[in-house]
């Protein structure tokens, strides 16, 4: 693809993530607003008197018609203002702000993890067809993927938590200390500990995927004429693989790579829940259960972004490291 | 009959199918005669003497012993065949009815509405499936009614995409023009034609979507916001996890129910598999 081509791809996607990210917002605004029941619940705390109501009422504009609600709300999203949490008195950006390292770290040392895993392992079977390995391996993977998470990471807490006593139970720090910056956290043993058990759950589900990618790609690869070639030249087995094929099936995983880690920052919900790791899934859970109504809306809106942005990564990361992708081709 | 013997010969060349098919199969079955399979009241609470039994643990009389309130593990997995297959049935029916109306739509008629229904299908695939069911939940009653929608809501751009791909070729075949020649209308040719050849390729994105609407409905059981008054998989193992079951290593309590969600989850996964290849041939040599 020429240079020129590429670089209307990307504004054509760039553009096209910021209509998502409106319709996304937009969508949020409406659901927050329309559903049955008071209006106001996104920013109104039963427990406010009635002074207070009204204060905040106006000072949000909830006393103007819906589409100034709109603007305002607009307006305010842009300035990166999410509202004050009820429950805990602080602006909402804050509270995700020190939940969004969390997840990202434990996303990334899963997805990581997971797709070494997966390349590797997917590579192996590929060069495995027709053998026996494949009729266990195969259904193994697809069943670490029908697997809800949750019920991985009950599975392993009962196992090496409360059984052998291996690992904590829950948290990212033993209870009663300080998480501390992104530094400490990441020097301290400790964290690793408690980030062992979440991210193995993790692993666990994500690896399927991985495998299951790389094997059918190298399936294909290994057909194309280039490698019956590298066998004319008598390459070893392994050199044919590992310098030939590997590098050419890598690309539908490198785009799965990052659609994966847009879905994991939302997909996390479940697992941060079981084992009480304070990342973004977990503020939203507990934000729905505490009807905590901004502090929802606004992990909600930062999920999506996530995921948006993620996936407008992948799109354009397909586009650069294929040369036969031509502008819209995929979609 | 003829399609029945054609069924039969397709499970026996495939495995994977044959042991899926056979998985919904054995849960149908269980359904069907949950309320005689079902050694006790799945919600009674059962008593040794005077004290209630909590947490027995696997026994002749229990053979996978009770829950911290007393109450029979294995007939409530019975019972959970019950609302599984519900749940799955429900929203798979509805994901696979607006996907093949979309993709159909957006495969025969191209043009304005192709680009608008594939540009929906960008966006509702950008919207984050579980945090989108939290919030839904949280703002409505929660139940299987929300993982039900949400299923069909956020799913159906995956089958769309494969349906309307189908459509494409398929409008292009010769008996389509002489349909259109001989006077057929657009709707007409798409229903009656069309749309028989492409219900086998929805079906087959039916039976993962059962597993995808399981998958869903128990991690909104878990996370609190399923049906507390129905018997299902994700309530079970919510109430397992909510009452220290894992502290107490009752694994005869938390371990069946998932195996129940990966075995059903998995039977659609195989079924899908098997039948790529007698839908997409180029994949078998593979």
């Amino acid at each position: 693809m020429s240079r020129s081509g590429f670089l209307r791809l990307v504004a054509e996607r760039l553009g096209f993530l910021v209509l998502t990210v409106w319709i996304t917002t937009t969508v949020t605004f409406l659901l927050f607003r329309l559903m049955p029941g008071d209006p106001t619940l996104a920013y109104l705390s039963p427990t406010f008197n009635e002074e207070t109501r009204t204060a905040l009422l106006r000072s949000f504009g909830l006393d103007k018609p819906l589409w100034e609600q709109y603007l305002i709300y607009m307006g305010r999203l842009l300035q990166g203002d999410l509202g004050t949490s009820f429950l805990q008195r602080v602006p909402v950006s804050q509270l995700l702000a020190d939940a969004l390292p969390n997840t990202i770290i434990l996303t990334l040392v899963a997805l990581s993890i997971a797709y070494a895993f997966g390349i590797v392992a997917g590579a192996f079977l590929a060069f495995q067809r027709g053998r026996g390995i494949e009729g266990f391996a195969i259904p193994a993977a697809l069943a670490t993927r029908s697997a809800p998470e949750f019920w991985l990471g009950m599975l392993l807490l009962a196992g090496l938590a409360f059984q052998l006593g291996w690992f904590p139970t829950g948290g990212a720090v033993p209870p009663g200390s300080n998480l501390g910056g992104i530094g400490d956290r990441l020097a301290s043993p400790e964290f690793w500990r408690h980030l062992f058990l979440p991210a193995l759950t993790l692993v666990l589900y994500l690896q399927g995927l991985p495998l299951l990618l790389m094997r059918a790609t190298m399936l294909e690869v290994m057909n194309d004429e280039f490698i019956v070639m590298a066998r004319m030249k008598g390459l070893s087995r392994w050199s044919i693989v590992m310098r030939h094929a590997a590098r050419n099936a890598l690309l539908p995983v490198v785009t799965a790579f990052a659609l994966g880690l847009g879905a994991s920052v939302g997909g996390n919900v479940v697992v941060e829940t079981v084992f009480a790791w304070p990342g973004v899934g977990r503020v939203l859970v507990q934000a729905v259960q505490g009807a905590d109504y901004p502090v929802a809306q606004g992990a909600f809106i930062l999920i999506s972004v996530v995921l948006a942005t993620m996936n407008t990564v992948a799109d354009l990361l397909y586009a650069a490291l294929d040369p036969r992708v031509s502008v819209g081709a995929r979609r | 009959m003829r399609a029945a013997r054609a069924a039969w010969r397709f499970l026996r060349s495939e495995p994977f199918a044959f042991v899926g098919a056979a998985i919904y199969a054995l849960i149908v079955v269980t359904a069907i005669f949950a309320d005689k399979l079902a050694p006790h009241d799945p919600r009674e609470i059962l008593r040794v003497g005077r004290r209630v039994a909590r947490y027995l643990p696997i026994s002749p009389e229990h053979w996978l012993g009770t829950t911290s309130s007393g109450r029979d593990v294995l007939s409530q997995l019975i019972w959970g065949t019950r609302s599984a297959l519900q749940v799955g049935l429900t929203a798979a029916i509805v994901v696979v009815a607006i996907g093949t109306l979309m993709g159909l739509l957006a495969g025969y008629l191209g043009g304005w509405v192709d680009k608008l229904i594939t540009r929906l299908a960008d966006i509702v695939l950008s919207m984050p499936f579980l945090p989108f069911m939290l919030v839904l939940a949280a703002l409505t009653t929660p139940g299987t009614t929300v993982v039900v929608a949400c299923v069909a809501l956020l799913l159906w751009p995956n089958t769309a995409r494969v349906i309307r791909s189908q459509v494409l070729s398929l409008r292009e075949r010769a008996w389509v023009e002489a349909a259109r020649v001989t006077g057929c209308s657009n709707t007409r040719i798409m229903f009656v034609h069309i749309l028989p050849q492409v219900l086998p390729l929805a079906a087959l994105y039916g039976s993962v979507a059962i597993g995808w609407a399981i998958l869903a409905e128990a991690s909104a059981s878990f996370l609190g916001f399923g049906d507390p008054d129905t018997i299902s998989w994700g309530v079970m193992l919510q109430e397992a996890y909510a009452n220290q079951a894992l502290g107490r290593g009752a694994w005869n309590w938390f371990t069946p129910p998932g195996l129940a969600i990966v075995s059903m989850v998995l039977a659609g996964f195989m079924i899908s598999r098997g039948s790529e290849k007698l839908l997409f041939p180029k994949l078998a040599d593979k």
